[in-house]
């Protein structure tokens, strides 16, 4: 008997009864997708009025009196810890991921639903955990984002005592969480594509999304790993990561660990956790950019293998940020040398991201704005990047705000202009509302300019020596007075940043509402979730039949063709060309 | 289906094509290969625990214990090295060999043999996990704690606790997994769709537990 994948075989699609089993305990990946999006960008936006809450103290220190310094340091861990996991890889994968895998490789649901339904609960546990430090005695953790030790559980840290526990156990279950949602993107991805839906035929966010989530798998264990041997260091007194340590006169009963030993496990994941992030993103604006173009992605081939052999490359990178902790400098000479290797496949997409607008028939949507956008903001920490690499350059830079400036226009402001290009894109296909256009116009501008007006001048500073985690900075000799008012100016840009997200947050909540009814394909898209029969789509995607792809995702402006795109689901004979065109070619076998 | 859409490269095919034009890069069933890789995943976890160790072993500012004189049993007035944890090997390798069968008789859906071998491997691991306990309980009332020990290094304590511990929390789901799946096989839940894929894929972590243990067993009881 002839060996019958399962994705073809007639399996039962549980469908929901009830409101409970439909929009609350669902297992549909759409609705956990919604799920996993609202919950990110709630705790996305107390991660952003935190922000805001520093760049005022920063602006103008000595006028608040409700932010000590102990306040500070627990609002830049909270703002860094929420921002790259709670808000960023959640959103990315979880939300995303859900929604777009199934949807774009043709499956009806992910492999095992019931797994990613819980996926979604564990990770609203750990948020509500982390949210919960907050209403603790002593507060939530300020070890800072990287909580590192000895520090990060001695007295003298805020949030010492019940905070950083919160913290270590909030993201034991965020692992937890993650992992059963990425054994569902992988296996879904390798297991479950439809007919035709060769892996080289995948639209690039899935391909992002995809080796995003291998990365996790194998960086989020050595999370959990320091974060289990923090906790018995904090609860029970081992010695792991501690050191022989006197306070106040007083021996702390530590002995014999290694404080580095954490740093290496933390940056393990630390930098794979930078492109866990920024794959997805590589590959939603890469499906963004050219369907606004109206081109075929420049180099699709070139473009799979760089996400490819980022992803290898980035588990070999991670010392670069333990330049200054001190280490065998052949050692800094192998990090430094992989780190800039990272830099060729990296300018390669961005070669072949301009490429494909070159000539393209653009159309300045509110998603290609973005996506646009995110190609400055990304070049632009990109080159930073370069800098910060090499150890000479990095030795003086380390802890400044040039560090801040660097990470926040790489991870910080180019994945969230993705984010803003993606939900824009998608939004029309989740809710069938069109979002209002002039909002999000204003939105992007205000964005756009406003991020680089917080950031740029970081840099200066960075150059001036002021140090970051720094809650003021006193009269220090070396920091000008221009400086100080370099940074009254940044705040009331961050301030300006902060409150136009309402826009977004107003229009997203009006056009649901009351915006217009979305056509089912409206940006003439190839790829396949905008062929459902439903807009939005409905339980099971696809109505009886699965579909058929016949090409790669990226069939547009197809010389002869009558519309300037061909869906991947249209059968070539059934492709409509204009008269005397001839028979239509199928250009993707072209791009073997 | 035509041909040409399955197929869609008429050049040379490479192995990394054929590999990619099916729909399905693996024949396996899916949960199969979510075990394989959630193994995979976990085998991060245990080598950062163990990379942990020799670096926490490196660091320690005390001696590190003998493991020769540390798990030493006396037994009928003699003192055996080592006679502990080479029985509890022994029992988990065992216990592999017992699930390989287990895993054969699924093929044949011989439900009874199924279940049996599956109870039997069952009581193999129960009886490590009550052997560890054992193992542990002999350490402490001779002084040993995470924090602290008596023979040197107080690293020693700590990291044999947690490790052993964390290997033995993956043995004990371990029991508890066989134990449903056997009872399900018993009852003939799996003979509605006559699937049973849940064996091999319990079979997979078991002998993946297995060989973690053969690591801890090296670099904890022989280094
Ligand atoms: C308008 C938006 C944002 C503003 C105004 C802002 C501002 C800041 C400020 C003032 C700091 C602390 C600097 C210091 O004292 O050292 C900081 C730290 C940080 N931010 Fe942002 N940020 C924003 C968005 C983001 C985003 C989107 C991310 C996502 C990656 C992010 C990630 C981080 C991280 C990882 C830290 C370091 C925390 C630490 O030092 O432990 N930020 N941000
Ligand atoms: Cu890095």
């Amino acid at each position: 008997m002839a060996y019958i994948p399962i994705a073809d075989q007639p399996s039962e699609l549980h469908d929901p009864h009830s409101f409970i089993t439909k929009y609350v305990w669902s297992q549909d990946h759409k609705v956990i997708a919604i799920q996993y999006a609202c919950t990110a960008i709630f705790v996305g936006l107390i991660a952003l009025v935190l922000s805001g809450m520093m760049r005022l103290q920063l602006g103008y220190p000595d006028t608040f009196s409700f932010i000590d310094p102990s306040n500070y340091y627990q609002f830049v861990t909270m703002h860094g810890m929420i921002m790259v996991i709670y808000l960023l890889t959640a959103l990315f994968l979880g939300g995303f991921g859900n929604y777009l895998i199934p949807l774009q490789i043709g499956a009806r649901d992910m492999v095992f639903p019931y797994l990613n339904m819980l996926s979604y609960w564990f990770y609203l546990l750990s948020v509500l955990i982390l949210l919960a430090s907050f209403f603790v005695v002593g507060g939530p953790t300020g070890a800072g984002w990287t909580l590192y030790p000895p520090q990060a559980i001695l007295r003298g840290t805020p949030g010492a005592d019940m905070g950083i526990v919160l913290m270590l156990v909030s993201l034991a279950v965020f692992i937890v969480a993650f992992t059963m949602g990425g054994l569902n993107y992988v296996t879904t991805v390798l297991q479950a594509r439809t007919h035709g839906m060769t892996l080289m035929r995948m639209p690039l966010s899935v391909w992002g999304i995809f080796v995003a989530t291998i990365l996790g798998l194998f960086a989020f264990p050595a999370l959990f790993v320091s974060a289990v041997m923090m906790a018995f260091d904090k609860l029970i007194g081992t010695s792991f990561f501690m050191p022989a340590i006197q306070s106040l006169g007083q021996d702390l009963g530590y002995a014999g660990g290694s404080p580095i030993l954490f740093q290496h496990l933390f940056w393990f994941f630390g930098h794979p956790e930078v492109y866990i992030v920024a794959l997805p993103a590589f590959g939603l604006v890469s499906d963004v950019l050219s369907t606004h173009a109206r081109k075929n992605i420049f180099g699709y081939r070139m473009m799979v293998w760089a996400i490819v052999i980022i992803g290898a490359l980035s588990f070999i990178v991670w010392a670069h940020h333990m330049y200054v902790s001190g280490m065998n400098p052949y050692f800094g000479f192998f990090f430094a040398f992989t780190t800039l290797i990272i830099a060729v496949p990296t300018a390669i997409k961005v070669y072949n991201w301009v490429l494909t607008l070159w000539q393209g028939n653009i159309r300045l949507t509110v998603p290609m704005l973005f996506a646009m956008g995110f190609i400055f903001t990304f070049i632009h920490g990109g080159l930073t990047g370069i800098f910060l690499g090499n150890v000479t350059v990095d030795l003086p830079l380390s802890d400044t705000y040039f560090v801040v400036a660097h990470f926040h226009m790489v991870m910080g402001v180019s994945p969230i202009m993705v984010l803003f290009a993606a939900i824009y894109h998608w939004f029309p296909k989740i809710s069938g509302k069109m979002f209002n256009v002039t909002l999000g116009k204003i939105h992007f501008w205000a964005t756009f300019l406003g991020t680089y007006a917080i950031y740029l001048p970081m840099h200066y500073l960075g150059f001036l020596g002021v140090p970051r985690r720094y809650y003021a900075l006193g009269n220090t000799d070396f920091i000008p007075d221009s400086a100080m008012a370099l940074n009254a100016n940044i705040t009331q840009a961050a301030i300006f940043v902060g409150i136009m997200q309402l826009v977004f947050i107003i229009n997203i909540i009006w056009s649901l509402k009351s915006g217009p009814k979305a056509e089912s394909n409206p940006w003439d898209a190839t790829s396949l979730e905008w062929q459902t029969p439903d807009t939005p789509p409905v339980h099971g995607n696809w109505g009886p039949k699965l579909p058929v792809v016949y090409r790669w995702a990226y069939e547009y402006a197809v010389p002869g063709v009558k519309d300037d795109f061909v869906p991947q689901s249209v059968p070539p004979e059934e492709v409509e060309m204009e008269e005397g065109a001839g028979k239509y070619v199928d250009r993707s076998e072209e791009h073997h | 289906m035509s041909e040409q859409t399955m197929n869609p490269s008429g050049h040379l095919h490479t192995v990394a094509q054929d590999w990619a034009d099916e729909k399905q890069a693996f024949h396996v069933p899916w949960g199969k290969l979510m075990m394989w890789i959630f193994l995979i995943s976990d085998t991060f976890i245990f080598s950062c625990f163990l990379i942990g160790y020799m670096n926490v072993r490196m660091s320690a500012t005390e001696p590190w214990p003998y493991a020769s004189e540390v798990f030493a049993l006396t037994l009928f007035g003699n003192n055996i090295p080592l006679i502990l944890i080479a029985i509890m090997t022994f029992i988990l390798i065992t216990s592999s060999g017992t699930m390989a069968l287990a895993v054969r008789y699924a093929h044949f859906r011989d439900r009874k043999k199924i279940a049996l071998f599956m109870f039997i491997t069952a009581a193999f691991g129960a009886s490590f996990v009550g052997m560890q306990a054992f193992e542990w309980t002999k350490l402490i009332s001779e002084g040993v704690r995470p924090w602290a020990n008596p023979f040197g290094a107080p690293q020693f304590g700590s990291i044999f606790f947690m490790v052993t511990g964390f290997h033995g929390l993956h043995v004990s789901i371990g029991v508890i997994y066989l134990s449903i799946v056997a009872s399900k096989v018993l009852k003939g839940d799996y003979d509605k769709k006559n699937n049973y894929d849940i064996v091999e894929i319990t079979g997979l972590y078991w002998h993946f537990v297995d060989l973690v243990w053969v690591f801890i067993f090296a670099f904890f009881y022989l280094w």
